[in-house]
């Protein structure tokens, strides 16, 4: 979606502020915003690109004027709803008020670390063949799905080069709607600066982006 | 941190509380008395990313692969299996890629979209980096952002910026500072920050460790 989270080259958000000797976390509750998101993934059946979709499908101010751990909070409590897991009854008064729906399985603290240390990986076997090799010359598509997609619009219609031949991941686009993860090549496309922000921008920047075979046509 | 905590957080005064920290207690409570998660999960979970898993993994390798150039050559050419030598592993860091910095080519990475960045070797981003100024302009505006944080390169320094739009993870190998030969592995990775294993910064010189 065309949503506030598609940051890359727009204008106004001032400079970038490093705050010295930053803590881990800045609060109690965004420490436990943090781990009800990723302990609720199992139980709650969804993967990282659903998740990212509930992050970003909001309206853009709303978006850019809240806390990262409070669109990930946001996130949790829709996709909870979305899935009868909690009602918002049970939010107000602060307890359960309907009966659990059965879950596949969750998070036990002797599973923690296995469950880090496995992480998700996204890469999946394949029988075809991918369609580009490094050195290909490529247009990123203009396209502009209102479902989650992670082809930002500051490359859409720009040519790049094809720099590396990733392997065959699973595809977001897909994998955010519940449409399966319709595994597809992925490979990282290199833009020279000019060609992304005009003639007169830094010809000594180069920017990449991954993107997924169905993101791309020859040039 | 421990499960105790929960009951203590009843007890204040909830008109000292923001609405997103209440509901972020209720649905915690609810969750819990639901049976779908277990404090003492959530607990670990949150001294993982504060105590254990942080930039000084992310050193580690650094320094190593400074110190020993048949672990760079193994880190340059594929390196979530040689991050994997050093124990980190994982979540967030399943595809790793490392980029190599030299005097002609400097490496920022960024996310534009949400905040992908590799936790086994530098733990949780930072507030700036998931924050709509650097996501912005680290694209379009890569020497802008240099300054910000205090980093002038020379004009003919290609700057290249890795913009993690998919489950690739980067790590940016900062040039090793001069006036450090022979250092222990554990000396190298002083000199390691944060910021230089995103792109930001660069890594401190010797004198800088006084």
């Amino acid at each position: 979606m065309n949503g506030g989270q598609d940051l890359g080259g727009t204008h106004g958000h001032g400079q970038v502020a490093p705050e010295p000797n930053e803590p881990v976390f800045h609060a109690e509750w965004e420490k436990r915003a943090f781990a009800l998101t990723l302990a609720m993934a199992r139980p709650g059946g969804w993967n990282i690109d659903m998740g990212r979709f509930a992050r970003e499908n909001r309206p853009p101010q709303e978006y850019l004027s809240m806390s990262y751990y409070e669109l990930w909070f946001y996130a949790l409590e829709a996709m909870l709803k979305e899935r009868d897991l909690v009602d918002d009854d049970e939010i107000v008064v602060g307890h359960a008020l309907h009966p659990p729906k059965p879950v596949k399985q969750t998070l036990s603290p002797g599973d923690v670390a296995q469950v880090l240390y496995r992480g998700g990986p996204t890469e999946r076997a394949t029988d075809t063949t991918a369609k580009f090799k490094t050195g290909d010359r490529v247009r990123a598509k203009n396209i502009n799905p209102v479902t989650h997609t992670r082809l930002p619009r500051y490359v859409r219609g720009r040519v790049g080069t094809i720099e590396r031949v990733i392997g065959c991941h699973v595809f977001p686009d897909s994998n955010a709607t519940g449409a399966g993860e319709n595994p597809q090549w992925l490979y990282t496309v290199r833009f020279d600066g000019p060609e992304l922000w005009g003639d007169g921008s830094d010809p000594s920047v180069k920017v990449s982006v991954d993107a997924w075979e169905p993101y791309l046509e020859p040039a | 941190m421990s499960g105790h905590d929960h009951d203590h957080h009843h007890d204040h005064d909830h008109s000292e509380l923001s609405e997103t920290e209440l509901r972020v207690r209720a649905l915690e409570t609810v969750l819990t008395e639901k049976g779908y998660v277990d404090p003492a999960a959530l607990d670990l979970l949150i001294e993982t990313y504060e105590k254990k898993v942080g930039p000084r993994n992310g050193a580690r390798v650094v320094a190593k692969a400074w110190a020993d150039p048949a672990y760079r050559a193994r880190l340059l050419k594929d390196a979530t299996p040689a991050i994997g030598e050093l124990g980190y592993a994982g979540r967030q860091g399943e595809h790793i890629v490392a980029l190599e910095n030299t005097p002609a080519r400097h490496n920022m990475v960024v996310c534009t979209l949400c905040s992908c960045y590799p936790w086994p070797v530098l733990g949780l981003p930072p507030v700036w980096y998931k924050a709509a100024p650097y996501r912005s302009r680290a694209v379009a505006d890569p020497r802008g952002v240099l300054t910000d944080f205090g980093v002038t390169l020379p004009k003919d320094t290609e700057i290249r910026v890795w913009d993690s739009t998919a489950e690739i993870r980067y790590l940016v190998l900062p040039m090793r500072p001069a006036g450090t030969e022979g250092w222990s592995e554990k000396k190298l990775a002083e000199l390691v920050t944060r910021d230089s294993m995103i792109g930001t910064g660069l890594a401190k010189r010797p004198e800088d460790l006084a």
